[in-house]
């Protein structure tokens, strides 16, 4: 069997990378807004909005369903503003209870119409992404683009493909609009277009694509491509349109990762192939996971190691300022200080310090070397800058002034100079350079 | 969806003495199992819901629930694989309360560690918790991989109501007891945690702790939910009651009442509609109950409600507007205002006609004025009264803004005119003070006419 043929997977895969498509291009603008779940309860409660119009119309025509979700989408976005403001209600709870509530009356809808018709609740959650193989596939890749062959393009993909031309036409046209809507609603507004019509623009979408996406794919998915692939891309840059076009990338990238992973990677175990649209789901979320581990910026390993590098150098400054004190206090006899009495977090630092050139080390006693005195002494200077800055401007009592210096001493910046002695009496070192 | 308890075969309302029959408990023994299951499921949803509706906790059930599908289908694997029984309850609903806690801390993980603010690492674990569990559950139900049958494993995401069993509703029972239990044994150190979790800290008390058996007793009864309404709607049954509740009082105990009380009449109305009438899903119809509770309780509820806020906002709106009427009748040194100088008042202040009547029907009613045969209206003694302490408020706010606001005196007039129906006896007394000492002339107390 190989792993991919026309016939069972080009359909799958292509509804598959529309729907994520179309669903993360969105769902940028939904997490950036804090209204992630907003996704959510509309995928819930558009189960009604689609029942509604298939008993009104009889028919699974696209159009009326997708007016009919459309509405119950919206109907959503209503409900909860208004539940929140007339019940003075805690917004996740409004939420919670206007899509169980409509989700609720779906399926029991549902079970009033559905007698023979393959509209059922498994369906809405799972999706049929397997159905739509293609029986009529041509042997190559030439013949794809025939007349006959393009006329037998499911139903479900031609909505879809629309759906995500529509999604990333919108994103790309009202970006600025979109963009100043998210961060600042009011600058928005005093701009001349009202934050509140895009807002509702952008819930229409969220239910166009989630209706488009339902039969295909299933609601999880939906749920799991509105949020996840942004909230990858939000962990990885800082800029909207960047984070946009690589929610899309990540889109891609789990759509066809997760599709083949479902249907090749259980044959390495001789198990068959599990539901694609869960294992979309599944690759979103590992790829949600690596964004929050590896992210050059944002993810938890480089911040680790960013901090144990700012620890590192702390005690380092800590190291060099305290011989310079020692060799203050001690008269010039013999600056060495024995490496047991210093506290452990410095003792680490001593080889690099040594390797470096700044300390010299031997017999378990350690001295300043010249380079090192030189970096010792803008430490202390800065350090008692900045006590008599507490002192002086920040009024600050001169028993307090400690802490803080000891902390703002490693910010290489110092307050102008000036006092020729600390708070405690003690002379400020003058500038490295005027030393020599 | 199989989950219909059709006792009627026909369509159409069963007749009333059927109807009777099962809401005392008497409609055969799988109905009664099935009611009174949902009924306690129910009490302890809504009793427990409210600590995760105070901890702002509410879409967390829902990631919750949502997250106890992979330990569902992977318990079966597991069980079935070892060669037991996969389908015994005890062990899915371990294998559902282990994932759920898993994605809970999924959750908490996120937030700690990322920039991911609370609604999307919610969003993110439940898709993908369930997306694993559907992954899961394809896997388990094709007959190449796993020869057990795994019937049954797909009831936990709708819910199976009629599918209780004796034992089922002993388990409930006794979960609800220990929801009570706990509730009532904790309650101070619950609420305090719910209302302010720094200051328990600071005195002292093992909020984390706390905190842990709260969440703890939300699996649990999610769990047990799990298998009567499914993973999707248990989150209906811990998030409406209490929201419900918490539009009709302001008191926790008075809360936590009337929250296991909703519950308990959805999930026991719920499952009765669902046993006379056939294809409603007990599910779905215990949610819809309480839904409708909430949306009644939202119109109706005394102080929350719809109504009572258009019903506070119209007799503020009438106060104030007789208080003005009095005040010019104060202003202009007169006892009593004409029909003319009413609708004259009425054109300045932008009242309608109806609304000026109205006004004068409250004066008369409250005994400030006496309506006169031509419309016009006689103000009492206590009416002037009145009017003068409004006219003087007046005069007292607008010196405070001029004198230490810095307001400039054409400006003070406008906002004065809406806060000197608010002042308070204290605040005027205050007031009276601070002015005296800045020497300012005050307008004298007493009724001047």
């Amino acid at each position: 069997m190989s792993a991919f043929s026309l016939s069972l997977d080009l359909f799958p895969l292509l509804a598959a990378v529309f729907a994520a498509v179309s669903c993360a291009v969105l769902g940028n603008f939904l997490v950036l807004r804090r209204l992630s779940l907003m996704g959510d309860a509309i995928s819930h409660s558009v189960l009604p909005g689609l029942v509604i119009a298939f008993i009104i119309t009889g028919s699974r025509n696209p159009l009326p369903m997708f007016v009919g979700a459309a509405l119950a989408g919206i109907g959503t976005v209503v409900l909860v503003e208004l539940i929140k403001r007339l019940g003075r209600v805690e917004p996740g709870a409004a939420m919670g209870v206007v899509f169980s509530v409509l989700f609720a009356l779906g399926v029991l809808l549902i079970e009033q119409v559905t007698r023979g018709v393959d509209l059922d609740a498994d369906c809405v959650l799972h999706g049929q992404l397997e159905s739509l193989w293609w029986p009529g596939a041509p042997d190559t890749i030439a013949g794809l683009f025939t007349a006959e062959a393009l006329h037998d393009i499911p139903r479900q993909v031609t909505t879809l493909a629309i759906t995500c031309t529509a999604a990333c036409a919108f994103v790309a046209i009202f970006f600025k609009e979109l963009r100043i809507a998210s961060f600042d609603p009011a600058l928005a507004t005093t701009q001349g277009f009202h934050a509140g019509v895009m807002h509702y623009a952008l819930m229409v979408l969220v239910a166009g694509a989630t209706v488009a996406s339902f039969e295909a794919v299933g609601s999880i998915l939906v749920i799991a491509m509105l949020i996840c692939p942004a909230a990858t891309a939000r962990l990885l840059t800082d800029r909207l349109s960047v984070q946009v076009l690589c929610s899309v990338l990540i889109a891609i990238v789990t759509a066809v990762t997760g599709y083949f992973g479902a249907s090749v990677a259980p044959a390495f175990f001789g198990a068959s192939s599990v539901s694609a649209a869960g294992m979309i789901a599944v690759t979103a979320g590992a790829l949600v996971a690596t964004a929050a581990l590896f992210s050059p910026r944002h993810g938890l390993i480089a911040r680790v190691l960013r901090r144990r590098k700012l620890a590192r150098a702390v005690a380092l400054d800590d190291l060099l300022a305290n011989l310079y004190r020692a060799a203050e206090s001690d008269t010039g006899a013999t600056p060495a200080v024995s490496t047991a009495t210093l506290p452990a977090r410095s003792r680490t630092v001593i080889p690099r310090a040594a390797r470096d050139g700044l300390i010299s080390v031997s017999d378990g006693a350690i001295s300043l070397t010249p380079k090192g005195e030189l970096a010792a002494t803008e430490i202390v200077r800065r350090h008692r800058l900045w006590e008599s800055y507490l002192v002086e401007r920040a009024g600050l009592a001169t028993d307090h002034v400690h802490e803080p210096a000891e902390r703002l001493e490693h910010v290489p910046i110092a307050p102008p100079p000036g006092p020729r002695q600390d708070p405690h009496g003690r002379s400020i070192p003058q500038e490295p350079d005027s030393l020599q | 969806m199989k989950t219909t308890l059709a006792i009627t075969p026909g369509e159409g309302w069963p007749p009333l003495s059927e109807v009777l029959e099962i809401l005392a408990f008497r409609g055969g023994f799988n109905t009664s199992l099935v009611v009174a299951g949902t009924t306690l499921l129910g009490l302890a949803a809504g009793l427990i819901g409210v600590f995760a509706l105070l901890r702002k906790r509410s879409l967390m059930t829902d990631a919750l629930a949502h997250a106890t599908l992979p330990g569902i289908g992977l318990a079966f694997l597991a069980a079935t694989s070892l060669g037991f029984e996969g389908r015994s309850l005890p062990v899915l609903l371990a294998g559902a309360a282990t994932s759920g806690v898993l994605g809970v801390l999924a959750i908490q993980a996120l937030l700690r560690y990322t920039r991911l603010r609370e609604d999307a690492a919610i969003g993110i674990v439940l898709s993908v918790f369930f997306g694993a569990g559907v992954v899961v559950l394809s896997y388990v139900q094709n007959p190449a991989n796993v020869r057990a049958s795994p019937a049954g494993l797909n009831h936990f995401i709708y819910g199976q109501t009629a599918a209780l069993q004796p034992y089922d509703v002993a388990i409930m029972g006794a979960i609800t007891l220990g929801a009570i239990l706990a509730t009532s044994l904790f309650l101070k150190e619950f609420a305090l945690v719910c209302f302010n979790d720094a200051f328990a800290k600071v005195d002292g008390w093992p909020v984390s702790m706390i905190d842990l058996l709260m969440m703890a007793l939300v699996v649990v009864v999610t769990v047990a939910g799990l298998q009567a309404v499914g993973l999707i709607l248990v989150v209906a049954m811990l998030i409406i009651p209490p929201v419900t509740a918490r539009l009709w009082t302001d008191r926790l105990r008075t809360l936590l009442i009337i929250a296991a009380i909703v519950g308990a009449a959805s999930g026991y109305f719920g499952s009765v509609v669902s046993a006379l009438l056939p294809r409603k899903p007990a599910g779905s119809v215990i949610v819809l109950t309480s839904g409708a509770i909430f949306a009644v309780s939202l119109v109706v509820a005394p102080s929350r409600g719809v109504v009572a806020g258009v019903i506070k906002r119209a007799r503020l709106g009438l106060r104030i507007a007789g208080d003005h009427l009095l005040e010019e009748a104060h202003e202009r040194a007169a006892s009593s205002l004409s029909a003319d100088t009413v609708r004259e008042i009425a054109r300045l202040r932008g009242w309608s006609a109806p609304i000026a009547r109205g006004v004068c029907f409250w004066l008369s009613r409250a005994g400030f004025a006496r309506r006169d045969s031509n419309g016009g209206i006689e103000v009492t003694e206590r009416g002037s009264a009145r009017g003068a302490r409004v006219s003087r408020n007046h005069a007292l706010w607008e010196q405070y803004l001029i004198s230490y606001a810095d307001v400039a005196p054409s400006h003070v007039d406008w906002s004065v005119d809406q806060v000197e129906h608010v002042l308070s006896d204290e605040l005027i007394d205050d007031l009276e003070r601070a002015l005296a000492k800045r020497g300012v002339i005050l307008p004298p107390a007493g009724t001047p006419t």
